[in-house]
């Protein structure tokens, strides 16, 4: 059978149960996809081994019968989830060489119930970025391009490795993590289906971190079902996290039936920005459409304090990053700098983070300090928590009055050129405009394809929903899957 | 319980060059909690192990590592706080404090600076019997501490060891209500007598498991009431504060030089910086470590990692209930049931193993008797020997039988010494050595009457001298001692050789 790594993760586990592959093919497959796809620096740690014994592994139990819906699917993993004995940098310089003692929760849940990792996957420089330049690997390549025009689109970020993995099939699925929008903003420029979990659905064990209080991990995969599937193995409480919730995980899968009669779904009038290209506009409407056509009631809303998220977003994220990030001070593990004769240890911080950060990192490091200042404390950090807890009740208010899922864009623009924007970081701050506000009221949201551009790139939505509601959202995903019916592929030239 | 009543002692006056001063004092006492594990992971506390061998992940810091918070920490801060009479927070939240240093592998200690989880409760620190200061006690909170960096291994390196990084910690924070260097010792002394009794931290400072912050300020007479009325800091003078005191010597030491070091400033025109200082016990000086300007700026901001602490008042409620007698009723009730005064049940219940052993003598026997032997006769011995109650070679059940003979007559206080010296070197059972060592005292009249008659007709000149001087009847005494082997009752003596002598 050809193209086995193009399966979603639902045809491969019947074809895996019935016995028509095996994990070591699947594998097999997708192995030889990313050794032929080194142009698009999607995987920077390939694990080519541990994919092929976990396979093995998987195949024994799958012809044992009750096997896990994951048992021998082929995964990519995300650089920002501590891997065991695997290289672990979080794209940074200054993790250098650095391979855990532990394996994180979510990778533990995965390979527990069956999953491959057939390697590292590339992404922003901690999890920092918008389009996969600040990574110390390298750019990650979109495999989408503008019809005949070879210029080198980026596939987003943070997990721009991950999306363009997935697009370029050369993995069924991969896990991400999204701050800000890192999941669903490269989900949607490459034309994969990406789900932000609510916050504390999964474990934040083993996963470096960017900003605590907003960091989540979430499957990228081929379809809102394989998102239903990977979510549900991936979730559940960690007694090692407290802030994972202790919530029981329902079978997501079983609540996709793409009937989504009576339901109300919310369009907020403020995320109809200034300057939003037409294309996105005509997206939306239609996203509303289809929507209306599955049977759903649509009312226009309003979130009144969206303009606020983004300015919010900026403060409290660099703020919880600065403090995160003091522990790569060259002590203990990573890269430390060589020094000078007469050197103390401030020279060896200064010199170590120097060379260890990237130039997006630095940034963000000193915004983060400046904002935690003493005398710009509450003007900056604490206002920013206050206009959190108010984006939070906009949210709360229109669940409330009865909105069961919120519909948007979910980028302002299609995939932009590498280099484009990179040396104008307010302009790439942008790109989170219609994705910050879930990480900051801690809800689920999923970006589902919905369509091509003109210069025939992918588009998706956004779908937001309510609190541990991850499964009502994914079916409501599931009736515009179903209606939007994006089947595109990226025309291989890798 | 019965109160014993206290006034407030004086407060310490220093002469100056243009007039009184009396001192301020705010204490930051950082006791170490007893707990087996750390408070946000499952490495052992203990002290002394191998340098980096009770580290977890977390403790290191790795990526991706999440701290979880001990519950057993809680409880024990919830225990001293309930022990110091405290408001306790049912909500309170943890922040991280950002510093650099190379012992702080986070790079931020979590702490817990705006909702601590103990607010409000008081000391009553005693000054001597019915002198007593009551020290308000600002609040409690939980943070972690810091491991250890070594400068003196190598001549170019530093060594860090993080044994410690992490161990749970309470900040014990005092309002400035004392007066003095004796009552701010005092006021450690009495702190750790209470977290000792409570169980929740050993209070052992040469290991460092109490260190205090010491704030000091001064002002003229006069200046302190008026802050106690208004709580206006204000009419107090601009504070310093002496970090890491881990001896109550050198607290004493530190206040008053840091004291005098202020009055001569303000006495010479100039004014005290609000800084941190360090005591240097070498030089007898304090000196200054950073300013205000050059403070850290320490960013605190919530924990992300951790949600607000909320704990259930029934769980509190289980906490008071299962509260050791603490200090001060102990000694109350030392004083009315066992009527001695209030310096031996200061003794007695300054430390919580004493006051258990001297009880364990005490009960169903003469209570003033024991108190007595205890604290004369045992501590005296224990002090002598350098040794501490848990290793006294004479236990709480042979000390208390030595009592009992005693008080039944059966031995003179005198062969009770002898006594107590055989059971401490030999051991044994003290009622069977009296018996096989014939030590019983001899109360039976007849043969003292015999013995007193005999020396009576052998010493005639003695009579003649006795009855002039009636004094000299204390001779006659001691020959009857003598010639009994110390066993004859001295009361029975006494009265027979008066008697036979016609005084």
């Amino acid at each position: 059978m050809s193209n086995l790594n193009a399966l979603t993760i639902a045809d491969a586990r019947e074809k895996l149960r019935a016995g028509e592959i095996t994990s070591v093919e699947l594998t097999e497959a997708c192995l030889k996809a990313a050794d032929a796809a080194k142009a698009l620096n999607a995987v920077v740690h390939p694990t080519p081994e541990i994919a092929l014994e976990q396979a093995k592994a998987a195949d024994a139990r799958l012809s044992s019968g009750n096997a896990p819906d994951m048992c021998g699917i082929p995964l990519g993993i995300k650089d920002l989830f501590c891997t065991k004995g695997v290289a672990s940098q979080a794209a940074s310089g200054i993790l250098k060489g650095f391979k855990p003692e532990y394996e994180s929760t979510v990778t533990t849940q995965l390979f527990d119930a069956g999953a491959v990792m057939i390697g590292k996957l590339n992404m922003d420089e901690f999890a920092m970025g918008s389009s996969n330049e600040t990574s110390v690997y390298g750019n990650v390549i979109n495999p989408w391009r503008r019809g005949n025009d070879e210029t080198a689109l980026t596939p987003g970020g943070s997990s721009g490795g991950s999306a363009s993995a997935v697009a370029a099939d050369l993995c069924l699925a991969a896990t991400g993590t999204d701050t800000g929008g890192s999941i669903r903003q490269p989900a949607a420029f490459v034309g994969i289906t990406g789900l932000k979990p609510t916050y504390g659905r999964v474990s934040r064990w083993g996963v470096v971190a960017f900003a605590s209080s907003l960091d989540q991990a979430g499957p990228m995969a081929k379809s809102v079902r394989d998102c239903a599937i990977m979510l549900k193995a991936m979730s559940g409480h960690d007694p090692k996290d407290s802030t994972s919730a202790e919530l029981a995980v329902p079978d997501f899968e079983a609540m996709l039936t793409g009937n989504i009669k009576g339901q109300t779904i919310g369009i907020p009038k403020e995320y109809r920005m200034d300057g939003m290209p037409e294309e996105i506009e005509d997206l939306w409407a239609e996203g509303r459409a289809m929507l209306e056509d599955a049977g759903a009631k649509i009312v226009d809303i309003s979130l009144p304090h969206t303009k606020y998220a983004l300015p919010a977003y900026y403060v409290v994220a660099p703020a919880e990053a600065s403090s995160n990030l003091a522990r790569y001070d060259g002590v203990r593990y990573g890269h430390r700098a060589k020094l000078s004769h007469g050197d103390g240890v401030t020279e060896m911080y200064e010199k170590t983070r120097a060379e260890g950060f990237g130039a997006e990192v630095k940034r963000r490091v000193m915004i983060g300090t400046y904002v935690l200042s003493a005398g710009f404390y509450d003007a900056y950090y604490n206002r920013a928590r206050r206009v959190r807890a108010l984006i939070k009740k906009d949210f709360e208010d229109v669940f409330a009055a009865g909105v069961d899922a919120i519909l948007t864009p979910a980028t302002p623009s299609s995939a932009f050129a590498l280099g484009q924007e990179f040396d104008d970081p307010v302009q790439m701050y942008l790109n989170d405009v219609f994705t910050v506000t879930v990480n900051l009221a801690g809800l689920p949201g999923i970006a589902v394809p919905a369509g091509l551009d003109m210069q025939g790139l992918p588009l998706g939505l956004q779908l937001i929903g309510k609190p541990w509601e991850e499964g009502a959202l994914m079916n409501v995903a599931q009736a515009l899957e179903d209606r939007a019916g994006f089947v595109s592929k990226p025309s291989k030239w890798w | 319980m019965l109160d014993l009543t206290y006034e407030p002692p004086k407060p310490k006056v220093i002469s100056g060059a243009t007039g009184d001063w009396e001192l301020v004092i705010g204490l930051e006492v950082h006791a170490q909690v007893s707990s087996r594990s750390k408070l946000f992971s499952g490495a052992s506390t203990k002290f002394g192990s191998e340098p980096n061998s009770n580290v977890a992940f977390v403790d290191a810091a790795m990526p991706g590592m999440l701290p979880v918070i001990n519950e057993f920490c809680v409880e024990q801060a919830v225990r001293t706080g309930l022990g110091l009479k405290a408001e306790i927070n049912l909500v309170s939240a943890f922040d991280r404090k950002n510093y650099f240093y190379p012992d702080l592998p986070q790079g931020y200690q979590i702490s817990q600076l705006y909702h601590p989880i103990v607010g409000e409760g008081e000391i009553l620190v005693d000054m001597g019997p019915g002198i007593a200061r009551l020290v308000r006690v600002e609040r409690i909170h939980l943070e972690q501490d810091a491991g250890k960096s070594i400068h003196d291994m190598d001549p170019h390196m530093s060594f860090v060891d993080l044994n410690r990084t992490g161990v749970a910690l309470m900040e014990i924070v005092s309002r400035p209500d004392i007066r003095g260097p004796e009552e701010a010792a005092a006021y450690v002394v009495k702190l750790r007598q209470i977290l000792r009794y409570l169980g929740t931290c050993d209070g052992n400072m040469q290991n460092g498991s109490m260190r205090a912050d010491v704030n000091v300020s001064v002002c003229r007479p006069g200046d302190y009431e008026k802050y106690q009325e208004t709580q206006d800091f204000s009419h107090l003078g601009t504070r310093c504060e002496i970090k890491n005191m881990n001896s109550m010597r050198f607290i004493q030491q530190a206040i008053d030089v840091e004291a005098r070091r202020q009055i001569a400033l303000l006495e010479d025109g100039k004014e005290v910086v609000q800084e941190t200082r360090l005591y240097d016990p070498d030089k007898g000086e304090t000196r200054s470590m950073r300013s205000k300007e050059e403070a850290h700026d320490y960013r605190y901001f919530p924990c992300p990692d951790l949600l607000p602490l909320e704990i259930e008042q029934a769980w509190v409620d289980d906490i008071k209930a299962s509260l050791p007698e603490l200090p001060d009723a102990k000694r109350v009730r030392f004083v009315t049931d066992y009527g001695m005064t209030e310096y031996d049940a200061s003794v007695l219940t300054a430390d919580v193993e004493n006051a258990a052993f001297f009880e364990d003598v005490a009960t169903g026997r003469d209570g003033k008797l024991a108190a007595n032997w205890v604290i004369n006769e045992l501590f005296g011995r224990l002090k002598k020997e350098d040794r501490e109650i848990a290793d006294s070679p004479v236990s709480a059940a042979q000390l208390g039988g030595i009592v009992e003979l005693i008080s039944k007559g059966d031995i003179s206080g005198k062969i009770a010494k002898d006594l107590f010296e055989i059971v401490w070197t030999e051991g044994g059972d003290p009622a069977t050595l009296v018996e096989e060592r014939g030590m019983k005292q001899v109360t039976d009249t007849g043969a003292i009457e015999t013995e007193v008659e005999r020396i009576i007709a052998e010493n005639p000149a003695q009579v003649e001298k006795a009855k002039v001087n009636p004094k000299l009847a204390g001779w006659f005494v001691g020959q009857v001692m003598k010639a009994t082997g110390g066993k004859a009752n001295p009361q029975a003596v006494n009265e027979i050789v008066a008697a036979k002598l016609g005084l």
